[in-house]
C-alpha cells in the first residue's frame, strides 16, 4: 500500500485530481471497463434478466419444447384458475403463513430478548441458535421425519407420552401436517433471525433501561417500553420477509409429504413444481407454471406495497 | 443434531430414540454409509457445485463491484438499479423460465442441463453479493486508488493489486455464504441434474432414503452436515455478524 500511496504525495497533480482525471481514466479504460462488466452482463442477462422478461412471454404461450411456441392468449391464466387445486393450495400456502406467523415470527424475538438480557454465554447461546440454519434443508427434513414418526415409539410421540399425551400423527392427517411443516420450518430459520434481532439490540442505549427502571418498570415493562420501539422498524422488515418466504414455501411439503395426506400440504410452489416438473402429471406444463408464478409474484409485489403503504408512519 | 445420532445401530435407535448413545457410539457406522451409499461421489459433486458457485459469485461481484463503484462507466446507474431490481423479484418466478433458459441458453443453444456448470453458474447472478461489493469499494479510501492510478497502474493493476488486496473481509462474507448456500441447495441441483451420478449429497440422500436402513441413514445425514457445521464454527465470528450486516441492506 505504501508503495502505491508514497510517490504520489511527491508528485503534485494526485491533489488536483477529481473530475478531470476521473473523465480521463474514464475514457481510456473505456474498453477494460467493458471487460469488467462482461462478467456481470452475462451471468445477470443469461440467469436473471432474461429468464424474467421470459416469464412475461412465456405465461401468454404454449411451450412444449418440441415444436416452436404459440401464442395461446390468455389461455394459460384460465387452465390455472380452472384447477380445482389451486384453491385447495392458495388455502394451503395461506394457513402455513398464518400459522407460521403467529407461532414462528415470535420465537426468534423471544430467542433474541432473552439472550440479550444474558450476562454471559450470549455469544454461545446465539450460535447454537444460528446452528440449524447451516444444516442442509434436506438433512433437518429427514431428521425431523424420523422424529415426527407417528407411532408410539417416535422420538416427539414418546415426549408427548411422558407427560401423558399423543400419539400424534404428526405427518399423516391433514389437520397436523401443516403445523408440523412449520414447526420445523421455524427451527431452521428462527437463528438468521434472531441474529439480526440481537445485532439491532446493541444499539439500544442502556440510560433508556436505566431510566425504565428508575420510573418502576419491572422486566416485562422495559421489554414493552423500551426493548420492541427500538425493534419496531426491523421487526416490520422481518415480518414482510417472512410473509414473502413463506408464501413461497416448497422444501418442506415437497420433502415431507410431497403435498399429501391427499393435498393438506399441497403448496402454491409446489403445484407450480407440479404443473412443470411432477411425475404425477407428467409435468411440462411450463405455461400454466409461469402463469401461476407471475400472477403469485404479481400477488406478492402487491402485498409488499401495501404493507409498506399501511406500514409507512409506524417506523419512528 | 445430526451428528449426535450418528454412532448408532438401528435397534438402538428404534428401541430408544431418546438416547443419544444407547450403546456407546460406534464409529463403524461412518464408514458403512459412507461405502454403502457411495458417498464419496456425492460429495465430490457437492464440493464441484460448491466451488463452482464460488468461483462465479466472487468473479461477478468483484468485476461488477469494481466496474459500478471505482471505473463508473457511463450506465453504470442504470445497470445497478437494473442489478437491485432483481432482488425484490421472487425465486418462484425464475424456477421455469430459468430451467428452460439453462435447456437452450439463447442464441447458442447450448443445453447445460445434466451439467454442473447448469447447477452452479445462475448462483452468480445474486444482487446481494453486488450490492455488497459495491458499498465495500465505495468505501475504500480514494486517496490510494488515485495514487495508484498518478503511479501509472490501469483498470486491470489496480484491480488485482490494490483493490482486492484490500477487500480481504468481505470477500470472505462472500466466500463462506456462497459455498454454504450451494452446500444447503436443493431444488435448482434436483431439476438440474436429472442423472442421480451427478447428483450433490442433500439432493441424493432423501431419494435414497426409503429404501436406507435408518442407523446408516442418519450417519450419512451426520457426514453431509458435517462440513457445513464445521466451517460455521470456524468463521462463526462471520456469520453472526454478517447475518446482521445483511438485515441492515436488507432494510
Amino acid at each position: 500500500m505504501s508503495r502505491v500511496g508514497g510517490p504520489a504525495l511527491v508528485r503534485g497533480p494526485a491533489r488536483r485530481r477529481t473530475s478531470v482525471a476521473v473523465l480521463a481514466r474514464w475514457w481510456r479504460g473505456g474498453a477494460a471497463t467493458l471487460v469488467f462488466l462482461l462478467p456481470m452482463l452475462l451471468v445477470f442477462g443469461l440467469f436473471s434478466w432474461w429468464p424474467i422478461a421470459r416469464t412475461v412471454v412465456m405465461s401468454v404461450q404454449d411451450t412444449n419444447l418440441v415444436g416452436p411456441a404459440e401464442w395461446v392468449g390468455l389461455d394459460n391464466f384460465r387452465t390455472v384458475l380452472a384447477d380445482p387445486l389451486l384453491p385447495v393450495a392458495l388455502r394451503n400456502t395461506a394457513v402455513f403463513a398464518g400459522i407460521a406467523f403467529v407461532v414462528g415470527y415470535p420465537v426468534p424475538l423471544v430467542m433474541a430478548v432473552v439472550f440479550s438480557s444474558l450476562r454471559r454465554l450470549r455469544g454461545l447461546y446465539a450460535g447454537l441458535a444460528y446452528l440449524p440454519v447451516v444444516v442442509p434443508p434436506a438433512v433437518a427434513v429427514l431428521l425431523w421425519k424420523t422424529f415426527y414418526d407417528a407411532s408410539p415409539d417416535g422420538v416427539f410421540n414418546t415426549v408427548l407420552g411422558w407427560v401423558g399425551l399423543g400419539p400424534v400423527p404428526w405427518l399423516e392427517s391433514a389437520s397436523w401436517v401443516l403445523p408440523s411443516l412449520v414447526m420445523e420450518a421455524t427451527w431452521a430459520a428462527a437463528g438468521g433471525t434472531v441474529i439480526i434481532y440481537l445485532a439491532a439490540l446493541t444499539s439500544v442505549p442502556q440510560e433508556l433501561y436505566d431510566a425504565a427502571s428508575a420510573d418502576g418498570a419491572g422486566v416485562l415493562g422495559k421489554i414493552w417500553h423500551v426493548t420492541l420501539p427500538h425493534l419496531r422498524p426491523v421487526l416490520l422488515i422481518t415480518l414482510i420477509l417472512q410473509i414473502i418466504g413463506t408464501a413461497q414455501v416448497f422444501l418442506e411439503p415437497y420433502l415431507f409429504t410431497g403435498g399429501g395426506p391427499s393435498h393438506a400440504s399441497l403448496t402454491l410452489l409446489l403445484l407450480i413444481y407440479e404443473y412443470a416438473f411432477g411425475s404425477t402429471t407428467g409435468g411440462g406444463a411450463y405455461g400454466p407454471a409461469t402463469a401461476l408464478s407471475l400472477m403469485m409474484a404479481v400477488g406478492l409485489a402487491l402485498l409488499s406495497w401495501a404493507y409498506f403503504r399501511l406500514t409507512r408512519g409506524w417506523s419512528d | 443434531m445430526a451428528g449426535e445420532v450418528g454412532g448408532t445401530p438401528t435397534q438402538d435407535t428404534l428401541r430408544s430414540p431418546i438416547a443419544l448413545w444407547p450403546n456407546g457410539p460406534d464409529l463403524s457406522i461412518l464408514s458403512q454409509a459412507w461405502t454403502e451409499l457411495g458417498l464419496s461421489s456425492y460429495l465430490v459433486n457437492t464440493v464441484i457445485i460448491a466451488a463452482g458457485s464460488w468461483a462465479v459469485q466472487v468473479l461477478v461481484a468483484t468485476t461488477a463491484g469494481y466496474a459500478l463503484s471505482v471505473l463508473r462507466p457511463r450506465l453504470g446507474r442504470v445497470l445497478y438499479g437494473a442489478v437491485l431490481a432483481t432482488m425484490f423479484v421472487p425465486i418462484v418466478l425464475l424456477l421455469v423460465p430459468l430451467y428452460l433458459t439453462v435447456l437452450s441458453l439463447p442464441v447458442v443453444h447450448w443445453s447445460l442441463v445434466g451439467t454442473y456448470a447448469g447447477a452452479f453458474l445462475p448462483a452468480g447472478a445474486s444482487a446481494f453479493n453486488v450490492v455488497l461489493m459495491k458499498r465495500f469499494f465505495d468505501s475504500l479510501p480514494r486517496e490510494i486508488l488515485d495514487a495508484a492510478r498518478i503511479d501509472g497502474a490501469g483498470p486491470y493493476r489496480l484491480f488485482w493489486s490494490v483493490v482486492l488486496p484490500m477487500s480481504r473481509p468481505v470477500l470472505g462474507v462472500v466466500s463462506v455464504f456462497a459455498v454454504l448456500a450451494a452446500w444447503k441447495d436443493f431444488i435448482w441441483p434436483l431439476i438440474v441434474l436429472p442423472d442421480p451420478a451427478k447428483q450433490p449429497i442433500a439432493v441424493r440422500l432423501p431419494s435414497i432414503a426409503p429404501a436406507t436402513d435408518l442407523s446408516v441413514l442418519l450417519a450419512a445425514m451426520a457426514i453431509s452436515a458435517a462440513l457445513p457445521i464445521v466451517f460455521f464454527l470456524l468463521f462463526q465470528r462471520l456469520f453472526l455478524r454478517s447475518e446482521g450486516l445483511e438485515g441492515a441492506v436488507k432494510g
